[in-house]
């Protein structure tokens, strides 16, 4: 049984592409046979993010409109043969993509044995991000623990209830909250939301938290996904994540502040 | 600016002023969306326990049981219903 999972949040800038590019490449390092479609027509940069850039040949576009077959158009992953990368079209507008179309597309990746198809929803909540959501039976709700991108995100929420194809038919599309840019000291300072803060808010279970890393920054200048990086700790946190989803009893790290010993502060540790 | 911020009590409540304009913004939105008959998350348990209460002086029915929260006059009602069996039953 394939699975359709949208990774989306409403705003923009909170993480949506690099949880797209870590969770598909995660679950592709277990095993599983993974596609990650970039739904963000006109913006593309999933490709970015995977370091496949270079070899976009063709896009989603081109197969919606039978420039290219669906085989053509996946990007074999570089480390994951069993990952593929769909990419946005950079050139048309954002009505290439139709509701049709799109399911043509999905329904061709499930007769193709895909384990898992990632949807990367643009920002906002129009049409591409409707495109992109309206056939998931899981979603990822990316949320900065932040004002504006919470409220966001319990819209994006209200939406997924509402207008998908499983809410259409009375099926509750399950909903996994993935923080990210979280930074345990300030919310020991009292100066961030606290995952319970958030939690409280959007009331649905949590997937994973992501801390505000550096190397999210680095990874995505070289083009490697982040969870690649073992080292870090949004690295680590994302295979945590990943592992999660898979049903693995992982319990939750990075929430609370460990304060700097005076030898890493001064080694940088 | 470490030392000062060892020293210093009061720390700046800001996520908490965060959570409450989140809370009610979010509380807004709900309602536009037309979300949130379901009422809070809360209320299924409520519910659940309410009946496991009520069964153990009466037999009810699953539906005799009925919560919801409403907003009347700006204020957030909690409103039960809990219909007996017919007492020529009993």
């Amino acid at each position: 049984m394939t699975k359709i999972i949208v990774t989306t949040s409403g705003k923009g800038g909170v993480g949506k592409t690099t949880t797209s590019a870590s969770f598909s490449t995660g679950l592709a390092a277990r095993g599983k046979k993974v596609a990650v479609i970039d739904f963000d027509v006109g913006l593309r940069n999933l490709d970015l993010i995977m370091g496949c850039e270079r070899r976009v040949v063709f896009d989603f576009v081109n197969v919606l409109q039978g420039e290219a077959n669906l085989r053509q158009a996946l990007i074999r992953d570089k480390t994951y043969e069993n990952l593929h990368i769909l990419a946005a079209s950079q050139t048309r507008d954002k009505d290439a993509l139709t509701l049709e179309g799109v399911e043509k597309v999905l329904n061709d990746l499930v007769a193709e044995g895909f384990d898992y198809i990632i949807c990367d929803s643009p920002a906002g909540i129009e049409k591409g991000a409707h495109h992109a959501m309206y056939f998931a039976d899981e979603a990822l709700i990316v949320t900065n623990p932040e004002v504006s991108s919470v409220r966001d995100s319990d819209r994006v929420l209200g939406l997924l209830q509402a207008k998908t194809r499983n809410a259409e038919k009375g099926i509750k599309v399950k909903e996994h909250l993935v923080l990210t840019r979280y930074n345990p000291e300030r919310v020991e300072k009292g100066e961030m939301l606290s995952v319970k803060d958030v939690q409280d808010i959007l009331a649905i279970p949590l997937l994973g938290i992501i801390p505000e890393s550096p190397s999210v920054l680095t990874s995505s200048n070289s083009g490697v996904p982040v969870i690649a990086d073992a080292m870090s700790e949004a690295g680590q946190a994302y295979t945590d994540l990943v592992a999660r989803f898979l049903g693995e009893d992982k319990p939750h790290r990075f929430m609370t502040y460990e304060k700097k010993g005076f030898f890493s502060k001064l080694f940088g540790g | 600016m470490d030392l000062m911020s060892f020293f210093r009590t009061k720390k700046p409540a800001t996520a908490q002023t965060a959570r409450d304009r989140l809370m009610v913004a979010v509380a807004w939105q709900r309602d536009q969306d037309g979300r949130h008959n379901a009422g809070p998350s809360y209320l299924p348990q409520l519910r659940d326990e309410l009946l496991a209460v009520i069964r153990k002086y009466v037999q009810v029915a699953d539906a005799a049981v009925k919560v919801n929260v409403q907003h009347e006059d700006g204020l957030d009602v909690l409103e039960m219903n809990i219909t007996l069996p017919d007492s020529k039953a009993a």
